[in-house]
């Protein structure tokens, strides 16, 4: 499969402090990968490096497999960074123009871009008159003008409301669903969750894990169990083979497991102990819990 | 290169605060002429001004372009604001991540700066040609397009200062206070000149030996005042016992120093720029 991008033992350092440690990162064509982190992991930085805006302290990055000069590849890629930019003196078509004459497109884009995203009926007012939410879709808009074959996004949800985090989630789905790679840093997790193949996990500028999205979750879950006799209940838990640790959380028998279990089989199993059960709910880790988790234990 | 030329004048032209000053610019460069209308009258004393002779060949072209480049000061504001506004605006991070590299965001600054400068020779050329047609004493072809010299310091002279308002924008990163700076800077050189001239060095020529290599006096220094070269002063000035043998010429090595200042200017950018941060 063939490697977009490819970051190896990438450092930033800014006087004092080390901003990106030793960071590595192979992008391939055709998946959605996350870089998720705390604000101040390293997400924007990292980005910067690789979008000719940052200069890295050591180590390298390339693109497209280092055939051509970044720069060169910036015109076939689309960006956002953490605030739109824009000229506010010029509309919005204005500005899409610009871009294309940087790009060296033609401006045909323009018209369905804007369309895109929703901004066509404001194409002729200025930047500056525009909302959070229509800067922030005049950029998506920049981004994809010359149909890049990869889509990398900083926070494109930040400061919208429901509605606009709404919209910018379809777009983003809708672009990843026609092939576009899109590499997306977020720290809003069910985002990265819903939408990403892989991802990166960054954490004061340490990559914590690197790797599909499943696999992080591939814990086999656990179940949310409530029983009048609890004591009964306990015991009984102790006994299956396939339960490694039982806790209490609330009132509920929290009961995390080893190996797969269905919630029928440990029903039926409960059953024929005599415990009858008044609450039973099968969950995985959502990605929040797990980042939570891995945070924490990196902190330790 | 048309490609960056294009970029940078739809950024300049939309915005309506340059487009203003830029017009400004060139109108005001054009009613040099009216300066052919203008008489002073002290007491029986009249100075008609075109028939002073100002506008003879060849000394149109001296006296024009020194006139001429006193306007620079409006397109001061508007190349370093285009640069400032990229760092305010945060638009020199976009056009970077949209695909210009460092170099070409510099040339295409670059560019403007020297076309500004070219089309403003290129006013000046027609306007003379055309004013001195009108009024010049001598009209001979030989006569008249002698004295070209001056339109070539004049282009250096704007694009030497426009070198360093450019660099004054990608330093101090804001409009204002680069404006500011070269004021500062502007005084520091006259402090500097007025120090060696009475004081290290009085009596002899050798502060303006030093003081030629300086970056604003080096561009002045290229069209040197035209006034005390008029015959009307030169009668005034032997009545009250000055005479005055002031060199007028333009001397290539001054052309040498202001190009050199140039391209140091323009490197300094883009090294600032290559270091930085965004």
């Amino acid at each position: 499969m063939e490697t977009i991008l490819s970051i190896t033992n990438l450092h930033k350092r800014f006087g004092r402090l080390e901003a990106v440690k030793n960071v590595s990162l192979k992008i391939q064509l055709g998946n959605v990968y996350g870089i998720l982190g705390p604000n101040g992991s390293g997400k924007s930085t990292t980005l910067g490096i690789v979008l000719n805006v940052v200069n890295k302290t050591s180590g390298e990055y390339s693109w497209f497999g280092g055939t051509m000069q970044t720069h060169e590849a910036l015109k076939k890629v689309g960006a956002i960074i953490e605030r739109p930019n824009f000229y506010p003196y010029m509309t919005a078509r204005e500005n899409l123009q610009l871009v294309c004459k940087i790009k060296g497109i033609n401006y045909s884009k323009v018209q369905e871009k804007l369309e895109l995203v929703g901004l066509l009926e404001r194409e002729n007012s200025k930047f500056r008159t525009f909302s959070l939410g229509m800067k922030q879709r005049l950029a998506i808009a920049s981004a994809l003008l010359n149909d890049p074959e990869i889509l990398i996004l900083d926070e494109p949800t930040n400061g919208l409301d429901p509605q606009g985090i709404h919209q910018i989630r379809d777009i983003i789905k809708l672009i990843a669903s026609r092939g576009t790679t899109i590499l997306l840093a977020s720290h809003l997790l069910d985002e990265v969750e819903k939408v990403c193949s892989h991802v990166m996990v960054l954490r004061k500028g340490e990559v914590l894990y690197s790797g599909s999205v499943d696999a992080m979750s591939a814990n086999e879950g656990f179940f949310e169990l409530y029983s009048d006799d609890s004591a009964a209940l306990k015991s009984a838990l102790s006994e299956h083979p396939a339960i490694e640790k039982i806790t209490e959380e609330n009132g509920k028998v929290i009961v995390y497991l080893k190996i797969s279990l269905e919630a029928a089989a440990l029903n039926k199993y409960l059953f024929e102990k005599n415990i009858v059960l008044n609450h039973l709910v099968k969950r995985k880790l959502s990605l929040e819990e797990q980042f939570l988790e891995l945070t924490k234990t990196a902190a330790n | 290169m048309k490609r960056l030329l294009a970029i940078e004048l739809q950024k300049i032209w939309k915005n309506k605060a340059s487009r203003v000053l830029t017009l400004s610019y060139f109108i005001l460069l054009t009613f040099i002429a009216l300066i052919a209308s203008i008489k002073i009258q002290i007491g029986n004393f009249t100075l008609h001004f075109a028939e002073m002779g100002i506008f003879n060949f060849p000394f149109i072209w001296h006296f024009n372009s020194y006139i001429a480049a006193a306007l620079k000061f409006f397109l001061a504001i508007v190349i370093v604001s285009m640069m400032a506004n990229e760092y305010s605006y945060g638009t020199l991070k976009q056009n970077l991540i949209d695909g210009m590299s460092k170099k070409e965001f510099i040339l295409s600054k670059f560019l403007t700066v020297a076309a500004f400068a070219a089309v403003s020779t290129v006013f000046l050329f027609v306007m003379s040609l055309i004013l001195g047609f009108s009024f010049s004493s001598y009209t001979e072809l030989g006569i008249a397009f002698s004295g070209l010299e001056y339109l070539l310091a004049y282009f250096f002279k704007l694009v030497g200062f426009f070198s360093f308002c450019l660099f004054l924008g990608i330093l101090v990163k804001r409009s204002a206070f680069a404006i500011g700076f070269l004021l500062v800077w502007a005084i520091f050189e006259g402090i500097v000149k007025g120090i060696l001239s009475f004081r290290i060095f009085p009596d002899s020529d050798i502060s303006e030996k030093i003081m030629q290599f300086f970056p604003l006096e080096s561009m002045s220094n290229l069209i040197v005042e035209p006034f005390s070269r008029l015959s009307i002063i030169k009668t005034i000035g032997s009545q009250i016992g000055v005479n005055n043998l002031k060199d007028y010429g333009v001397h290539w090595y001054g052309i040498l120093i202001v190009a050199a200042w140039t391209v140091i200017f323009m490197l300094m950018s883009y090294k600032l720029l290559k270091k930085r941060d965004l």
